[in-house]
């Protein structure tokens, strides 16, 4: 335990150093930040490796009760990714967000901060140590997302993620009111079928829902991330949305007796978020924005997970449950390897260019080689692809699903099936449209000319994860017993995942298919290159122009989902055999943030606006207002 | 000296604040008021606590020469002698004062507290004073006298404080006097710069200040 609280304090106090340096505050902030890194990772491994678990109790707070931090399974599982993709972000971010960009200080102090109040949270086993280290990372994220304020759009950004990431934790503080007896531990049997358990599990739906993005509740998450800085939003979409996951699995490990429908709801929204995050994806016309809508599908995928475990649970077949809860939480490691590979990728490509508009970019391959590589490689995993990681997780979760068309009678799990093919199937158009459109083709504007490869601080990390994503795609087993331990945590037990999921055979095959790749790479490779121009259609002066643009590569899927994304189109109308120039735009809005919240908060604002009488700017009727209030406060005291 | 003639001296102090128009005679009683206050400890036999002890010497110290000194300099600095034309009139104002003070001895009564060695009419003075002060605060006009009637608050709540003062760490005592001494600070400097944004130290030019 206590080389976790040293880690705890290295992360924390990563960017202090800094504040007083003038110049390479990045790199001790990186080399603290890894350091913290690895002694908590060397903590988290020896849980995960079967270690007892371990805990330290905190004085006691000013409210009484003392805090209390457990290194568990769940923790260590949850604490792992926390740390290793902060780390890779940390020594990204000195060459991606270096000295002379403005805020870089405060940046890397709460950057360190968020990193530790994750770590905090993975490990707090009481509910103010909970509520605070909950709160810490709202705050800090939010400042870190405010990184670049004086861009309109950032501070709306921010804005949105504070009011409702506030609104997530009101529903938390109900949530945790509601516990028996204030515990924050193993539920009494009975408890989660009673009406107060009901409104617990909704109030903790809504709370950790609000921060894992689950539709409907997602409408921060593309804003804050494509706002924030890449490294930031690596961090914020790789681990910090699972931090939701977290006290979702945080609710079923203490559950006894899970009602049907918990799992039910969870696999349905899992459902919902899955395609409709995907679909969204499609529509975007910026890099990071689509990015942040494929971590809203992949919560979709945990939480179909979590589902199928719950309703495996419920239902009270073992095997649903390991392989619903394994594929979930092996997708939390793996989503953080390639989502923070992703953005890493995104963000150097973002750095280099300086737009994240998907039509001004184009070409960068040629370019930035090892970026596009490393881009690759991520959304190769992100389409569940074999052999990377993406794959495996996705794979538990299809074998959970086709179990349990053969365990029970009704076909429900065939919802689950479909989803999951559709989700991959979109997915890949997506990041062939993604990869497409940014790394191929001809520099779509002058910015993107003018490219350079990313410096050797943010390829390391980069590579880093690669190799992540490939360890977990082509060797599962090893990571097995812990995930068997973490699952175990959860109250169910069957056969260990690698035999379950034949994890050896899968391993056995993912290599041979590399081999192959490799193999065929070899023999087909030029003996020698020629340079020609091709054939250009008989135009005479092909442009960047003639190029498929993000929209109309994804036209025909966005097309398919009209009913959901209600793409708004500005279409010109042209007459005459000669038309004059005429603009085109189409551009798909957020559904809750754009057509729900936003002019519902409106007409709130205009309603609230009558108050305004009550603040009249006289300080002596502002303190007639204290002295009524405490009049009736003692009045009420009194009778 | 007995607590009871403290008490019943702070009462008395409380109808004069209030029936007062000239600033410097508030000021000269809200000291007085802040000394009786201060005396109070020892009257209710708690000087054989060494940080009580030191505590009232602090507080006697600080509301008897501090504020007022630092009063007196805001009071030569803006040059304003009396309380002109207030939200409340005089008359009003002592009317008011009476009642207040009649309710808290029916609150202090019903309240669930547990006074224990305390005297018996510490807990209605406090609620007195507290609710006096919040008249000042509410019914006059000028910064001065609203530094005043902030002041008079101040003594309520120690009054009030005195009721827990052996079970009170000698932190909370300290923070009451910081507090106190921050607060007349902060005014003293608000007032000035109120006189010099608006020319006049009627707090009625802060309504400007809303959005």
């Amino acid at each position: 335990m206590s080389l976790y609280l040293t880690a705890l304090l290295l992360v924390a106090a990563s960017g202090i150093p800094g504040l007083f340096l003038r110049k390479r505050g990045g790199e001790v902030a990186a080399v603290l930040l890894s350091l913290g890194a690895v002694l908590g990772l060397a903590a988290a491994a020896r849980v995960l490796l079967g270690a007892a678990p371990s805990q330290v109790q905190l004085p006691p707070s000013p409210l009484g009760h003392p805090g209390l931090l457990v290194l568990d399974p769940v923790a260590a599982w949850f604490l792992a990714p926390v740390l290793f993709l902060s780390a890779c972000g940390a020594v990204y971010g000195i060459g991606y967000w270096g000295d002379g960009h403005p805020g870089a200080r405060g940046l890397r102090l709460a950057y360190g901060g968020l990193a530790a109040a994750m770590a905090l949270l993975a490990t707090a086993a009481q509910a103010l140590v909970f509520l605070l280290a909950w709160e810490g990372m709202a705050v800090l994220a939010c400042l870190l997302v405010l990184t670049e304020d004086r861009d309109p759009e950032t501070r709306r950004a921010g804005w949105t993620f504070l009011v409702t990431t506030h609104l997530g934790t009101l529903a938390l503080f109900a949530a945790f009111a509601l516990l028996p007896a204030a515990r924050f531990a193993a539920l009494p049997a009975g408890f989660a079928a009673s009406g107060r358990g009901t409104a617990f599990f909704l109030l903790c739906l809504l709370g950790f829902g609000v921060k894992a993005g689950v539709m409907p509740f997602h409408f921060w998450l593309p804003p804050a991330h494509a706002a924030a800085p890449s490294h930031v939003s690596a961090l914020m979409s790789g681990v910090m949305i699972k931090m939701g996951i977290l006290g979702l699995v945080r609710v079923i490990a203490w559950t006894p007796d899970p009602p049907l429908w918990w799992g039910a709801l969870l696999a349905g929204l899992g459902v919902v978020s899955g395609i409709l995050g995907v679909a969204f994806a499609l529509g975007q016309h910026d890099l990071k924005r689509l990015l942040a809508y494929h971590s809203i599908e992949n919560i979709g995928i945990i939480l179909m997970g979590l589902g199928l475990g719950l309703l495996g649970r419920s239902l009270g077949h073992p095997v649903l449950a390991v392989l619903g809860f394994g594929a979930a939480l092996f997708h939390v490691w793996n989503h953080a390897a390639f989502k923070g590979l992703l953005f890493l990728a995104a963000g150097s490509a973002v750095h280099a260019a300086g737009t994240r508009a998907l039509d001004r970019l184009g070409g960068l391959a040629r370019r930035m080689p090892w970026t596009a590589a490393a881009f690759l490689m991520g959304a190769w995993a992100i389409c569940g692809l074999p052999p990377l990681n993406g794959f495996v997780s996705e794979w538990l979760l299809y074998l959970g699903s086709f179990r349990a068309l053969e365990l029970s009678r009704w076909p429900w799990s065939v919802a689950l099936l479909s989803a999951l093919a559709l989700i991959g199937a979109l997915a890949l158009a997506c990041f062939a449209k993604a990869f497409g459109i940014v790394f191929l083709g001809e520099p779509r504007s002058a910015a993107a000319v003018a490219v350079h490869e990313a410096p050797g601080s943010m390829r390391w990390p980069m590579g880093l994860l690669v190799l992540a994503c490939a360890t977990l795609g082509l060797a599962p087993g090893l990571v097995a017993p812990a995930l068997d331990r973490t699952v175990g945590a959860l109250g169910v037990s069957a056969a260990p995942l690698a035999t379950l999921a034949r994890f050896s055979t899968l391993s056995f095959l993912g290599l041979g298919l590399v081999l192959l790749a490799l193999l065929l790479l070899l023999w087909l490779r030029p003996k020698r290159t020629v340079e020609v121009s091709t054939w250009d259609c008989g135009y005479a002066e092909p442009t960047a122009r003639m190029q498929y643009t993000a929209s109309s590569f994804a036209a025909a899927p966005v097309a398919g989902f009209r009913w959901a994304l209600l793409p708004v189109e500005h279409r010109p109308r042209l007459r005459g055999l000669f038309p004059a120039p005429a603009r085109y735009e189409s551009h798909v809005a957020d559904p809750v943030l754009d057509r729900a919240a936003a002019p519902g908060l409106r007409l709130t604002a205009r309603g609230l606006a009558l108050l305004r009488v009550v603040q009249g700017g006289q300080l002596p009727v502002y303190l007639l207002y204290v002295l009524l209030t405490l009049m009736f406060l003692l009045l009420w005291m009194v009778l | 000296m007995s607590p009871d003639l403290l008490i019943a001296l702070v009462m008395l102090t409380n109808f004069t604040l209030v029936a007062t128009s000239r600033i410097n005679k508030a000021i000269q009683v809200a000291v007085a008021q802040g000394v009786l206050l201060g005396l109070m400890p020892i009257a209710m036999g708690l000087g054989r606590h060494l940080h009580i002890l030191a505590m009232a010497v602090a507080a006697v110290a600080v509301k008897g020469w501090l504020i007022p000194f630092l009063l007196r300099r805001a009071m030569r600095e803006v040059q304003i002698q009396r309380e002109v034309d207030p939200f409340i009139g005089y008359t009003a104002s002592l009317l008011l004062c009476a009642v207040g003070t009649g309710l808290s001895l029916i609150l202090a009564h019903s309240l669930p507290l547990n006074p224990g060695a305390a005297p018996p009419f510490l807990v209605p003075a406090a609620l007195a004073t507290l609710f006096t002060g919040f008249l000042l605060l509410v019914s006059r006009r000028k910064a001065l006298t609203q530094v005043v009637g902030y002041l008079v608050l101040e003594n309520g709540i120690y009054l009030f404080g005195l009721l827990l003062v052996e079970d009170m760490p000698a932190l909370v005592e300290t923070g009451i006097l910081l507090d106190l001494f921050v607060g007349v600070f902060v005014m003293g400097i608000v007032i000035h710069h109120i006189r010099a944004a608006f020319d006049s130290t009627d707090i009625r030019h802060l309504a400007e200040l809303k959005d």
